[in-house]
C-alpha cells in the first residue's frame, strides 16, 4: 500500500497544529473526514483539504511533502509506525512520542522530541532549543527512546532528561543537558558553554575537551572503562556515527557538585 | 554386548544417558584475553558437577575483540544447574566473588532464554549509591565503580530451560599415558563445538562413578567395573588388555549441541587410532531409565 502521503499545497497563512496526523489518529478515517481535519489555529482554521493534496492509503506510514517552520507538534503522541517530512518543521516535532519513527529531513523548531518516551525521532537539519526539553510545568524532559540530531541543537538541549539517548552531530549550544536527572546526551562537534549545569546523575559524552564549565564540575582525571568502547560500538552499529566517539580512555569530569555529583562528562581526550 | 570397529578402534554399542538441565551463558571481557579467559576460569572453578558444587560450569569458547559488545578479547562462559534458583545463586556469587574481582572485567548476558537471570541486578549494590544505570540499544547496564575504573555488567542474562547435561564418552586404553593422549584429543575437538562445555578438570574426568554405594549416604561411589585394578574381583567391563580409562563429560546448551560434541570427540578419538589412543570407546547410562536423553554412539560415528 503506498504510503499516505500529505502534499503541502503552499508555504501555510498561519502556524498549523499537525498533532492529529499521526497513524492513530488517522485510523479508520475516510478520505472526506481526513479532509475536514481541522489543523489551522486561527479564528477560522484550515482544514487538512485546504493546505494538503492527500494521496496514499497506508496510515502507518506518513509522508509530509513540503515543509515549512510553521507546521507544529508533528508526529505528537507517535506510538508506532513512521512519519517522514521532507522538509522543515516548526516546533514540538515528535513531543510526546512513545514509539514509531519520526524522521525530520530538514531542521525543526524549538522544543522537538519534548517530552518523548520512546521511538525514534531523527532530524538531518538542526534542531532549535530545548532539545527533548519540558514545556513550561512539566518537571521532567524526555523521558525514554533515540533523538538523533543530524545537525546543530540550540541552547538548553536534553533540558530535565530523565532516560534515553541524544545524539547531536554538529554541536549545540549552550546549557546542553541544563538541569537533566538521568540518561544520555552524545556531542560530537563544539559544545557551548556551561554544560550539564545543575545535573544530577547521567552522562554527557563528547569528542573533545569542554571548554566553558561551571565551577561546580571536578577534573577526575582519565578513566579506563569499558563503557566507552560499548557505546561507542552502540552508535556506530546503530549508524549515528561512524568512528569512536570518546575512544579508550576518556576524561572525565564529576558534576554537578552544586546537586548531587552523581552526573559525568566524559570526553575524547587530545583534543 | 556388541561392538563396532573403526580405524581399528572397537566402538560399544551403547548409549550416552543425559539429563535436561537449567543453563545459562555470559560473556566476559577484559583488557586482555589472558585477563577475560582468568576471571573465567576462577568463576568456572570448583563447578565441575552439580552433585558437589551446585552447578557445572566452563569457558564455552574465546571471542575475539571484534566478536564481543564492548570491543575487547572476551570468552562465553556457560553455567548448568538443576534448577532455575540454584542456578540464579551461584551464578550471583561467582559473578559477585570471581568476575567483579578481577581486573579490568566485564560482562554481558549472551543468552536469549525464556527468562531472565539477574547478573548487574544483583551486584549494583556493590556501588553504594554511585552505580549507573545505562539503556540502550533494548539492553540495560549497570556501571559500578572500583579501584581501577568501572565494572560494566549487564542487568540480566537469560535463562534456557532446553539444556542438557551429562553427554559422555569412555576412552578405553592400554596405559594411562594412552588414555590421556586419546582424552586430550576429544577435548581438543569438543572445545570447537559451539554451546557445548566439559566441566571437569582440563575437560577430563578420571573418577567415573555409579550411582549409590555400600555405605548409607552415598549418592555415588567408584565406577568399580571400570576400574582397572579390580579387574577379576568384581564383574568388570574391561577386557585384559585395557588398563586405563579417562571419561569426557558433556553439558550442551541443546540436545544438538551435545550431540555434535560426542560426534567431534569419536571422530578425533578415532583418527588417533589405536596403537597411540584408545583401543576401545563406551559411554556411560544407567540402563535408559533415569535420563531423557540417549546418544547412541552407533548414531554418532564418522
Amino acid at each position: 500500500m503506498k504510503a499516505l502521503t500529505f502534499s503541502l499545497l503552499a508555504e501555510p497563512e498561519e502556524r498549523l497544529d499537525l498533532s492529529a496526523l499521526t497513524p492513530a489518529g488517522l485510523a479508520g478515517l475516510t478520505d472526506l473526514d481526513i479532509a475536514r481535519l481541522r489543523i489551522g489555529s486561527g479564528r477560522q482554521p484550515a482544514t487538512v483539504g485546504d493546505v494538503f493534496k492527500v494521496t496514499g492509503r497506508n496510515v502507518e506510514n506518513i509522508v509530509i511533502e513540503g515543509g515549512s517552520t510553521r507546521i507544529d507538534k508533528v508526529g505528537t503522541g507517535l506510538a508506532l509506525g513512521a512519519i517522514r517530512v521532507t522538509g522543515a518543521v516548526g516546533s514540538q516535532a515528535g513531543r510526546q512520542m512513545t514509539g514509531g519513527s519520526l524522521l525530520i529531513e530538514g531542521s525543526a523548531g524549538h522544543h522537538a522530541g519534548s517530552g518523548m518516551s520512546g521511538g525514534r525521532l531523527e532530524i538531518k537539519g538542526n534542531a532549535g532549543d530545548c532539545l527533548g526539553g519540558p514545556l513550561a510545568g512539566e518537571i521532567t524532559g524526555m523521558e525514554g527512546g533515540m533523538l538523533i540530531v543530524r545537525g546543530k541543537a540550540g541552547n538548553y538541549a536534553g533540558e530535565r532528561l530523565r532516560r534515553g539517548i541524544i545524539a547531536i552531530l554538529r554541536g549545540c549550544g549552550d546549557y546542553a543537558g541544563y538541569r537533566m536527572i538521568a540518561g544520555t546526551i552524545a556531542v560530537t562537534g563544539r559544545v557551548g558553554a556551561t554544560p550539564g549545569y545543575l545535573m544530577k546523575r547521567g552522562s554527557l559524552l563528547f569528542d573533545r575537551r569542554p571548554e566553558f564549565l561551571a565551577p561546580t564540575f571536578i577534573d577526575c582525571g582519565e578513566t579506563d572503562i569499558a563503557f566507552s568502547g560499548l557505546f561507542d560500538r552502540f552508535l556506530i552499529r546503530e549508524k549515528i556515527i561512524d568512528r569512536p566517539l570518546l575512544g579508550a580512555s576518556p576524561g572525565k569530569f564529576g558534576g554537578d557538585l552544586a546537586v548531587s555529583g552523581k552526573g559525568e562528562i566524559l570526553f575524547r581526550r587530545g583534543r | 554386548m556388541e561392538q563396532l570397529t573403526r580405524n581399528g578402534v572397537l566402538i560399544d554399542d551403547t548409549f550416552a544417558e543425559a539429563f535436561g538441565m537449567r543453563a545459562t551463558a555470559i560473556i566476559i571481557t577484559a583488557p586482555t584475553l589472558k585477563w577475560a579467559r582468568q576471571a573465567a576460569i576462577t568463576m568456572t572453578g570448583f563447578a565441575t558437577s552439580v552433585i558437589g558444587c551446585g552447578c557445572e560450569a566452563a569457558i564455552d569458547m574465546d571471542l575475539p575483540a571484534s566478536k564481543t559488545p564492548d570491543g575487547r578479547p572476551g570468552c562465553r562462559v556457560m553455567i548448568f544447574a538443576m534448577g532455575t534458583d540454584e542456578l540464579q545463586k551461584q551464578l550471583k556469587n561467582r559473578l559477585g566473588q570471581c568476575v567483579l574481582t578481577s581486573p579490568g572485567s566485564a560482562c554481558f548476558a549472551d543468552l536469549e532464554g525464556t527468562a531472565p537471570l539477574d547478573l548487574g541486578n544483583a551486584l549494583r549494590y556493590f556501588g553504594d549509591g554511585w552505580q549507573i544505570s545505562k539503556k540502550f540499544g533494548g539492553r540495560h547496564y549497570w556501571r559500578v565503580p572500583v579501584m581501577d575504573g568501572e565494572f560494566l555488567c549487564e542487568a540480566t542474562t537469560g535463562l534456557t530451560k532446553l539444556a542438557v547435561g551429562g553427554g559422555n564418552l569412555l576412552f578405553l586404553a592400554a596405559d594411562s599415558a594412552k588414555a590421556m593422549r586419546a582424552a586430550e584429543r576429544a577435548v581438543a575437538a569438543i572445545e570447537k563445538v559451539p554451546g557445548a562445555i566439559m566441566p571437569f578438570p582440563g575437560g577430563i574426568v578420571r573418577s567415573g562413578s555409579k550411582v549409590g554405594g555400600k555405605y548409607k549416604g552415598m549418592m555415588a561411589s567408584t565406577n568399580d567395573a571400570f576400574a582397572p585394578t579390580l579387574r577379576g574381583v568384581v564383574k568388570s567391563a574391561l577386557t585384559p588388555d585395557i588398563n586405563a580409562v579417562l571419561e569426557i563429560v558433556i553439558d550442551g546448551e541443546t540436545s544438538d549441541a551435545v550431540g555434535l560434541a560426542m560426534r567431534a570427540g569419536l571422530k578425533a578419538v578415532i583418527d588417533l587410532g589405536p596403537k597411540r589412543g584408545a583401543l576401545r570407546i563406551s559411554a556411560g547410562n544407567y540402563g535408559g531409565k533415569l535420563g531423557k536423553f540417549h546418544y547412541h554412539l552407533k548414531d554418532l560415528l564418522p
